[in-house]
């Protein structure tokens, strides 16, 4: 069982692709680690040596910031938008979103799914 | 394209001067600026600057993590009240 950046395990996939079960690592990162350790992208995680996931290991320890450690950086970026009061924090708080988009239409991904009619919004 | 980093960060003259005569000067005291897209600099850290609105000046106090937006991005110029409700009467005002 390959168990890798916490609680990550996904078993009869390529590692290539099961790497990417990894919350910061994608099939980019994954390709560039395997090239990186020089593994086979297309061994299966079953048919991983220990040494080689250990590698693995090592090389995202190294080079990658991810899960946990991904997420609160990225929270407290948002947090430091909000709290010094900007336009982009102020967008955040609202769940609208924060590039200059349009929010007549669409919008829906920072939006959420749509609401009942009446144009009643969350707030 | 951002822009070149040869120029510098973009600050409108007049407020440079001003923050430099305060800074030299060892005063703290509101600025009134309609410069919205001037870059918040390291010199102007602990100052007051009113920032235009389109209405008003609103005071703003620079905090250090404040250092590279832009003036306007404190100042909103918009005021959402809400949609209607069915009825004509407005909704509650939602700025939090």
């Amino acid at each position: 069982m390959a168990r890798i950046a916490g609680v990550d395990l996904p078993r009869d996939k390529r590692i290539e692709v099961a790497m990417t079960y990894i919350y910061g690592i994608g099939l980019t990162s994954s390709q560039k680690i395997l090239a990186e350790t020089g593994i086979d992208p297309n061994t299966r995680v079953r048919d991983l040596t220990e040494t080689e996931i250990t590698q693995l290991r090592e090389a995202i320890d190294r080079g990658y910031k991810v899960e946990g450690d991904l997420r609160r950086e990225e929270a407290q970026n948002v947090k430091r938008l909000v709290d010094i009061g900007s336009y982009r924090g102020l967008r955040h708080r609202r769940g609208l979103p924060v590039r200059g988009q349009r929010t007549k239409t669409n919008a829906r991904t920072a939006k959420g799914p749509k609401k009942a009619i009446g144009g009643r919004r969350k707030r | 394209m951002s822009r070149s980093l040869k120029k510098g960060p973009y600050v409108h003259e007049a407020l440079a001067e001003k923050v430099e005569r305060l800074n030299s000067a060892g005063k703290k005291e509101i600025i009134k600026t309609w410069s919205r897209s001037s870059m918040i600099t390291p010199d102007m850290l602990g100052h007051t600057i009113a920032v235009h609105d389109g209405r008003r000046h609103v005071p703003i106090y620079i905090v250090e993590d404040m250092v590279g937006h832009r003036l306007g991005e404190f100042a909103p110029t918009r005021v959402f009240r809400g949609h209607r409700l069915s009825s004509d009467k407005p909704t509650q005002i939602t700025r939090k």
